[in-house]
């Protein structure tokens, strides 16, 4: 399934990538903001604190908390007393947050949280890549990689609905790139009041910190029971896998604007070559294969939207045909020297008949530049992988060896 | 039982540990001596002192741990702390 | 009498946590919501599905009690719940004087409407009695144990009261568990007066401090009387409460009370050290007027 609907150029306005961002969480009547400044996040924040400022957020409060270990913790409260909860934050700030964001998957609070996707330290740097996101991949959140801004601002009202879902109750990050879209001005529509009241209802928690029914939260539990914790919120990510897609359909439905919803595909059909990719690298791989289409390389793309839950299945039935998959990961785990959805992808493939070759690259750490003729070459390579098999399992790319 | 979820409990569940069983020594009230100042009833650890209707106080057996605070601070000394027979 | 927190609970034979808890909320009423760091207070009141509270409570992570309770706050107000719930942080000395210091800070510097209750047991006592900094000088813990070259811990308890008054708190009060109804009283006034505000309440522990579990309140009095444990109330910053304790009792009192302590008598040079202990009882009761 392609990207579908028709943008309608009279309702877009030229805005940076964080203010549609945070006009979006706005009109998701979030009841309670906690974050900490951080670049490349803080236009997000500095965006809401202006419409806090200016009385445009009813019945919200606004927390500047201390860290983002508090920023996050104190959701856990706020969320506890059935708030509809919102936070952002990228890198250092998201380590920070580790501990409380296993407590807040943990305690089933759906905390919704923008990630502004960049490089972590040492050595310090503040591009993007998304190493931060990924090294939280197994503390129980949902993961959502958007493309370009309108797609960011879009997630941030499907990733309320899907982590509010009673079936999964699970807290979400919304991830986009720092900078390349943070920072960046581009035409978007808005998203709508109406609409978005249309889209999504109000927070129905289960429980709440009452003191008319005072119920405990957060309690202990000792080997009888831990198990089936981790085994329920297993489930509830298998839920979401269903909720992401409703999310995307249901939004189409409202809004007219759709980007897939687990996975999107472009151009897969007939491709031999299926490049796999999360994030606004996307946008690059897109158009360098519109210019190889014209010379005939049947190269299409997989754009993978949830990381979390890992929707395998889609992926599967997406490569079926496939004669070679290229996975670009903006992340590496250290001493694999393997990038997370190349590893998975691989995973997923192992106990199954496809045997298609699955070979990636480690791409744009720290914010380095992605060029067209970058992607161009790895599209050739896989063409050699096609003829002659994999030589090179997974690798750098454009590591400037004269430097080393 | 069913797991809730987030592990979510119910008010004042822990009534079902009957702690009790952990006491050697269990006190006992020398109601001569008592003078109803209550406050064996404040201190008490947990919450195993009971108040009677004519106004002096029982142990809460089920609850009681046996740790003699109620004893070793009565300003009267009605209350003896005893072996426990098992 | 209905109890806000239950029997049942897994604390030890005269457990100072159980009582300082009972008196807070007492004071604090039904209509509260209480947030409980990591600890001995939350393991042993928590374990699912059982729970001994009576009023809404939320255990979330050691470091963080005072930034969830200012969560809770900001969220009742955003969706106009607030009224007269009172929010109550309970943390032990390890959670508030160490690892929560942070948090606390934050939530005090930006005045959420809350109470934060410290019980102060002077040590890690649920992970096995390992040194604070709420730790008093020359006490053995089992990072800070006596030994043939050392006393102990080699540092003074940290002022926390202090610090918490320079944030310019509108009340901070100093507890005892040898005087529940002044404790029941201060929680009370603390939960009235608007703004952050602090209870600091010093909890002998039977286990960690290795004394008879009938002495929990007898060993808190003597602390009082020796002027180890000052209790006072202060308002915006300013002292305006002393409890007098009349002809200070000796440090030795207090101190051969404790098996943390023992090693004072029978080590050469003890006197020495015990002396050095009775030169801050000395401080604490010229600075306060006990």
């Amino acid at each position: 399934m392609a990207t579908k609907g028709k943008l309608e150029m009279e309702k877009m306005v030229v805005v940076e990538g964080s203010y549609a961002v945070a006009h979006a969480v706005k009109v998701c009547r979030p009841n309670v903001i906690s974050a900490y400044p951080i670049t490349p996040q803080t236009h997000i924040v500095e965006g809401l604190s202006q419409f806090i400022a200016d009385g445009e957020i009813q019945n919200c409060e606004y927390i500047n908390v201390e860290s983002e270990f508090s920023a996050l913790s104190a959701l856990v409260g706020s969320s506890a007393v059935g708030a509809r909860c919102y936070s952002a934050t990228t890198s250092q700030g998201l380590e920070l947050m580790h501990e409380v964001l296993f407590n807040v998957s943990g305690m089933r609070l759906p905390v919704v949280m923008t990630v502004v996707n960049r490089a972590v330290s040492a050595p310090i740097n503040i591009w993007n890549d998304h190493q931060d996101a990924i090294s939280q991949r197994d503390t129980g959140w949902i993961q959502l990689y958007a493309e370009d801004l309108q797609e960011a601002a879009d997630m941030t009202a499907q990733a309320f609905k899907i982590a509010e879902d009673k079936g999964v109750l699970m807290p979400a990050m919304v991830c986009m790139d720092g900078f390349i879209l943070s920072h960046v001005y581009e035409p978007v529509i808005l998203l709508e009041q109406e609409l978005t009241d249309e889209y999504l209802p109000a927070y129905e928690p289960l429980n709440t910190l009452d003191p008319k029914k005072p119920m405990s939260f957060g309690t202990l539990a000792d080997p009888n029971y831990y198990t089936e914790f981790r085994y329920l919120q297993q489930k509830a990510m298998e839920n979401a896998l269903k909720k992401i897609e409703d999310a995307a359909n249901e939004f189409y439905d409202v809004f007219g604007r759709y980007y897939g919803g687990l996975i999107d595909e472009y151009q897969t059909e007939d491709a031999d070559i299926i490049l796999m990719a999360m994030g606004s690298i996307v946008g690059t791989i897109k158009d360098t294969i519109d210019n190889l289409r014209q010379k005939g390389v049947k190269v299409g793309l997989l754009k993978v939207r949830s990381f979390r839950p890992f929707p395998a299945e889609a992926i599967k039935e997406a490569i079926k045909d496939a004669k070679v998959v290229v996975v670009l990961d903006k992340n590496i785990s250290l001493g694999l020297n393997e990038g997370a959805l190349f590893t998975e992808t691989k995973s997923c493939l192992y106990n199954t008949k496809n045997r298609v070759p699955v070979v990636g690259y480690m791409i744009g750490h720290g914010g380095r530049d992605i060029r067209m003729s970058t992607i161009e070459k790895i599209i050739s390579e896989a063409e050699e992988v096609m003829k002659t098999g994999i030589k090179l399992e997974s690798q750098f790319t454009d590591v400037r060896e004269e430097i080393l | 039982m069913k797991i809730t979820i987030g592990g979510v409990c119910e008010p004042g569940t822990s009534l079902v540990n009957k702690t009790g069983g952990w006491r050697t020594f269990k006190p006992v009230y020398d109601y001569d001596k008592c003078i109803k100042c209550k406050l064996c009833e404040l201190l008490c650890p947990d919450m195993a002192v009971l108040p009677r209707e004519d106004g002096y106080f029982q142990f809460d057996y089920d609850y009681c741990k046996g740790c003699g605070i109620c004893a070793n601070e009565c300003p009267k000394t009605a209350i003896t702390m005893v072996l426990e027979e098992k | 009498m209905k109890h806000l927190l239950v029997s049942g609970h897994r604390g030890c034979a005269g457990c100072c946590d159980a009582m300082a808890t009972k008196f807070t909320l007492m004071g604090a009423g039904e209509d509260c919501i209480v947030v409980s760091p990591t600890g001995c207070l939350e393991v042993m009141t928590t374990p699912f599905p059982e729970t001994s509270w009576n009023v809404p409570w939320i255990h979330s992570l050691f470091e963080n009690a005072a930034a969830v309770a200012s969560g809770i706050e900001a969220a009742l107000k955003a969706m106009g719940k607030k009224g007269n719930t009172r929010i109550v942080a309970i943390g032990g000395d390890g959670a508030t004087m160490d690892i929560g210091l942070q948090a606390i800070s934050g939530a005090f510097e930006r005045g959420h409407d809350f109470t934060y209750v410290c019980i102060d047991n002077e040590a890690y006592m649920n992970t096995g009695v390992q040194r604070s900094s709420g730790t008093p000088f020359n006490a053995s813990t089992t990072t800070s144990p006596a030994g043939k070259v050392s006393f102990g811990n080699q540092r003074p308890k940290k002022n926390m009261p202090a610090i918490i008054a320079a944030h310019g708190s509108p009340y901070v009060a100093t507890t005892s568990l040898a005087y529940g109804k002044d404790m029941i009283a201060k929680v009370k006034k603390a939960t009235e007066i608007p703004g952050p505000t602090y209870i600091h309440c010093h909890s002998p522990c039977t286990t960690g401090w290795g004394f008879d579990t009938s002495k929990t309140v007898e060993v808190a009095r003597m602390a009082v009387k020796t002027g180890l444990w000052p209790l006072f109330e202060m308002e915006n910053g300013e002292i305006t409460k002393v409890r007098k304790i009349g002809t200070p009792s000796p440090v030795e009192d207090y101190l051969k009370m404790q098996s943390r302590f023992k090693h004072l008598f029978s080590k050469e040079g003890g006197a020495e050290e015990i002396a050095k202990i009775q030169a801050i009882a000395d401080k604490n009761i010229e600075h306060y007027g006990l």
